[in-house]
């Protein structure tokens, strides 16, 4: 049935490039309707043309009240009867289609699946591997590694406002509701990064809220779930050690943790693994050193409206900060 | 005496000048600067809703502009991000609130229904009065606020939490909840007077099967409106208690629900739709039968794919939730209804084809635009699919697939139309033609820049671009693509230019139009254009669908009522049979005065909830002073019922 193809494309977020089973049902329900759709646009449009497209009359001709022509008019009423039986006949196509792919999205439950937990917040992603045993939970943000071929049950809710979860290439999306616990399995069988938005208007920063869901191999993921559950490394140099300093020292450490530290705020994302990371700001920036300092020194300019502060740090501490931070792999 | 006589006819006979001198004198609306805030017609009313109603079309399309300037490049500062909230919940809840509803359904429906069964004024004008200013007051508090950089920020959905007291900060929600307010308090009186008019003033002889389909769609939905929109008082209401009166009926935390005000919102929002477009259905309905020159085809079933599209409109509503997490059985039952109402529409489609298969077709401008309407409104219902299925919907819904597919439905199903009716009844309105080539420019430019600028949308949301966000990244793949669809905003500007050129032109200039210049059947092109106050110098009587077309060589008209005051006859609901004679009240002040009153009731309810206590009082005068009984009027009613209880 997938000669029901729509023309692909490419990217790493839309819904038309699917890299799980999620998206993959949906898109062959997309295919379906997108198909049966242009043959109706086409042909209702050809007819009203036709109509159209005859000689011209004019306005002069009053009408006679009942003067209509009865063959035509039967012949008319038995087209449009039958145009209806189609229009109805097609429905009936498209809704049954939508139901096996309801049905086979519901079939995806799995009970070994890999649970994650997914907070949206006031703009970023709160990330948590749980885990029965505390030590060995993991605390990220803005970017979910998963591995391949492995279904994972998220189960999320929102810590302010309503979000949205949608990364489109792996599965259609969520809101994020206050008071309501979302659960739905998804699966990406292809490895790479698949960016994902908020996908509910969230206020002034919803266009920087922005995820990604890294796919890997079972061993890379089992190799990096295993080194994001350490605590954070100690400071090695002398200016990492002051950097520490003024981390605990400044407003960081009242929104932000660092396991392994005294820092344990839950505000701001989780800050032990941030080097480990690609981007910043919820997908805003690339994490480099460049943008961490800007970042850090004036959020507001870069995002503005975001719940960080503009933060006074002399040239040294930003520096010593910043190596400190490039610690923490 | 016959009614088609009136139309083509402007010789008039001494006894019919001396009629009309009374008539006149009777139904003139008053003079001079305080008179005009007095006035109670409904040509003057409608009028002034078209014209109020356009210029909140023309302000919304210039935020449109100031928005596609923002997106035509990534990561752009021409708007902050702050000013961009702003701008498109302003857009949003003005096209909706202050533009299509009241175009839609207040304007044409007060302008032309009591035209179109055949009655001299509208059913209750004086609460007519009040609810134009009502509508009108409600339009500059949110646009002063607008001003004050305290504009609505939070979508014209303002969803909790986000409107509610934590997340949204100042008075930007109130002032958001309080247009509400204004608007739907206009729509319901608006609907009441439609519903008594059309059941109660029609012409002897419309009975419902020769009921004109504009009629039937206006008339439908008033019906939805007294349905529809206490679900958003309710919701509304609520949201302002919670943000001025510390009630917690949206908040989490204390058990206040979140997905309540969705079900609240939508119950209103999704027949919303159904409110915009059924008024332009019901305008493609009466352009394609003058233009195609015969019967619409299957009246009856016209008829009632519109009651049934009224009816299934109101099940559909979770549509608009289906990301929330429904249960799968609901989303089942959503699914069939969101796809059972393409049956009612698709069959209205072919009737309008058929009727212009078997019609001779007449190529005016009023046509094309309800051509073009095909072409848009065809592919926003056919997109619509996507979004009644739940699995693709997940994908669409929130991207600007769903963007591209509204604006297709809703300029399609109502812009196009309406530029159609103002082509088409400006003759009617003002007693000249607009110019023809102009319009087919205006036309061809908009159709165009149509496509252009909102074709695009449906491909940039499927490549993930979500709606609502003030700017993008730059790699995305949505660069060219946004700036194809901001290039088109410009061949759009033009076109409404030139619209409104030809309007101001066609007012000095035009042709003059005659009474009936389409040689059109309905009611209204039975009398001068522009139409007097009294509407109608002999008031007509009807002898089939098309009251013109189907007009007898000697059709009577309305004898026996008296000229000496506001009177009209009242019908029968099912038959229109005449039953009596009732008088509609006089100009008066008082409503303009009982608005002023309102309005500023619910301005100060944004401020301290005693906003409305204390506020009620003024209106209580006001509404006094409107209802004061006058001795000559108590007497001459007493005189016609005891005449009518003979």
């Amino acid at each position: 049935m997938m000669i029901l193809a729509v023309p692909g494309f490419p990217g790493n977020q839309t819904s038309l490039n699917p890299v799980g089973p999620g998206a993959s049902h949906i898109e062959f329900e997309f295919s379906l309707i997108f198909w049966i759709t242009c043959a109706v646009y086409c042909i209702v449009l050809l007819g009203l043309v036709i109509a159209v497209a005859r000689r011209r009359h004019s306005l002069e001709t009053i009408p006679e009240p009942l003067a209509t022509n009865e063959p035509t008019e039967r012949l008319t009423r038995r087209s449009v009867t039958a145009a209806v039986a189609v229009t109805v006949v097609l429905l009936f196509i498209m809704l049954i289609g939508s139901f096996q792919t309801g049905r086979a999205l519901g079939d995806m439950n799995q009970e070994d699946a890999l649970p994650i937990e997914i907070y949206g917040h006031q703009w970023w992603w709160e990330v948590r591997y749980p885990n029965n045993e505390a030590y060995k939970i993991v605390e990220t943000a803005n970017e979910i590694h998963v591995p391949v071929g492995v279904p994972i049950r998220f189960s999320g809710t929102s810590r302010d406002v309503i979000h949205s979860f949608w990364a489109p290439n792996v599965s259609g999306k969520r809101d994020l509701l206050p008071g309501y616990k979302a659960e739905f399995v998804w699966q990406v069988d292809q490895p790479g990064r698949w960016r994902g938005q908020c996908a509910e208007y969230c206020g002034l920063q919803h266009a920087h809220m922005s995820f990604e869901i890294v796919a890997e191999t079972k061993e890379q993921f089992a190799e990096w779930l295993s080194n994001q559950a350490k605590s954070s490394v100690q400071p090695s140099t002398p200016q990492a050690t002051r950097g520490q300093q003024v981390f605990m020292t400044h407003a960081c450490v009242l929104c932000h943790s660092i396991r392994g530290t005294s820092a344990g705020s839950r505000n701001g994302p989780d800050l032990t693994h941030l080097a480990s990371r690609a981007t910043i700001a919820a997908g805003t920036l690339p994490n480099t050193v460049g943008n961490l300092g800007g970042w850090i020194l004036n959020a507001q300019s870069i995002k503005p409206g975001c719940r960080m502060p503009p933060n006074q740090l002399s040239g040294s501490e930003l520096q010593d900060l910043l190596a400190y931070l490039e610690t923490l792999k | 005496m016959i009614t088609t006589k009136v139309a083509t006819e402007t010789q008039l006979t001494e006894e019919e000048l001396r009629k009309a001198l009374q008539l006149e004198r009777i139904w003139q609306e008053p003079r001079g600067f305080v008179g005009w805030f007095k006035a109670v017609h409904h040509t003057t009313i409608g009028m002034r809703y078209v014209v109020t109603a356009f210029i909140f079309f023309l302000l919304a399309g210039l935020l449109a502009g100031a928005m596609r300037l923002q997106l035509a490049f990534p990561e752009a500062h021409f708007l902050s991000n702050d000013k961009y909230n702003q701008f498109f919940t302003m857009h949003g809840s003005t096209m909706m609130f202050l533009f299509a509803v009241p175009m839609m359904f207040e304007a044409l429906s007060v302008y032309l229904v009591p035209l179109m069964v055949g009655t001299r004024n509208i059913a209750f004008p004086r609460l007519n009065a009040y609810s134009y200013y009502l509508y009108v007051f409600g339009g500059i508090m949110f646009y002063v606020a607008f001003l004050c950089n305290t504009g609505a920020d939070r979508g014209w959905f303002a969803y909790v939490p986000l409107s509610g007291p934590d997340y949204g900060v100042g008075k930007r929600a109130d002032f958001w909840a309080q247009l509400i307010t204004f608007t739907e308090v206009s729509a319901l009186a608006v609907a009441v007077e439609i519903i008594v008019t059309v059941f109660r003033l029609r012409a002897p002889g419309m009975s419902l099967n020769r009921i004109p389909i504009f009629v039937w769609g206006q008339v439908i939905v008033a019906f939805m409106v007294i349905f529809a929109l206490p679900g958003v008082v309710l919701s509304s209401t609520m949201l302002l208690l919670d943000r001025t009166c510390g009630t917690q009926f949206f908040n989490p935390s204390v058990g206040g629900d979140v997905l309540l005000y969705q079900h609240l919102f939508w119950w209103f929002g999704h027949p919303e739709v159904y409110l915009i477009f059924i008024p332009g259905t019901a305008v493609v309905s009466t352009i394609v039968t003058t233009f195609s020159r015969r019967h619409i085809f299957g009246y009856l079933v016209l008829v009632l794919s519109l009651v049934s599209t009224g009816f299934i409109a109101f099940g559909l509503w979770v549509h608009h939730m289906f990301a929330t997490g429904i249960p799968q059985i609901a989303e089942s039952y959503f699914t069939g209804a969101s796809m059972m109402i393409a049956i009612p529409t698709g069959v209205q489609i072919f009737c309008w084809i058929a009727t212009m298969a078997t019609g001779k077709v007449v190529l005016r401008t009023p046509m094309w635009w309800a051509i073009g309407f095909f072409f848009v409104f065809v592919m926003g219902g056919l997109t619509g699919m996507f979004l009644a299925s739940v699995p693709t919907d997940l994908q669409v819904h929130d991207t600007y697939f769903v963007v591209a597919h509204f604006h297709y439905v809703l300029i399609g199903g109502a812009v196009f139309p309406l530029f159609g009716a103002i082509f088409y009844w400006f003759p009617k309105v003002t007693g000249r033609m607009l110019s023809e080539p102009l319009g087919q420019l205006s036309f061809w430019l908009f159709f165009i820049g149509f496509n252009v600028t909102f074709f695009p949308m449906h491909l940039v949301g499927l490549r993930g671009m979500p709606r609502r966000v003030y700017t993008y990244e730059p790699g995305m793949g949505w660069t060219l693509l946004n700036q194809i669809e901001s290039s088109g905003y410009i061949l759009l500007f033009l076109s409404v230019s030139i619209l409104l050129w030809n309007v101001y032109r066609s007012l000095r200039r035009g042709r003059i139009a005659g009474p009936n210049p389409w040689h059109a059947g309905t009611l209204e092109w039975a009398t001068t254009s522009p139409p007097p106050h009294y509407n109608f110098l002999h008031l007509p009587t009807v002898n089939g669908r098309e009251a013109l077309w189907d007009a007898a060589p000697n059709q009577p008209v309305v004898v026996g009522l008296s000229e000496d005051s506001r009177q009209i006859l009242t019908t029968r609901s099912l038959d229109a049979e005449p039953d009596g004679r009732e008088e509609l009240p006089s100009p008066s002040i008082w409503p303009f005065l009982a608005a002023l009153a309102t309005t500023a009731a619910f301005i100060g309810s944004i401020f301290t909830p005693w906003g409305i206590t204390i506020g009620s009082v003024p209106v209580a005068i006001t509404m006094i002073g409107w209802f004061w009984p006058k001795k000559q009027a108590a007497d001459r009613r007493r005189a016609r019922e005891i005449w009518q209880n003979d």
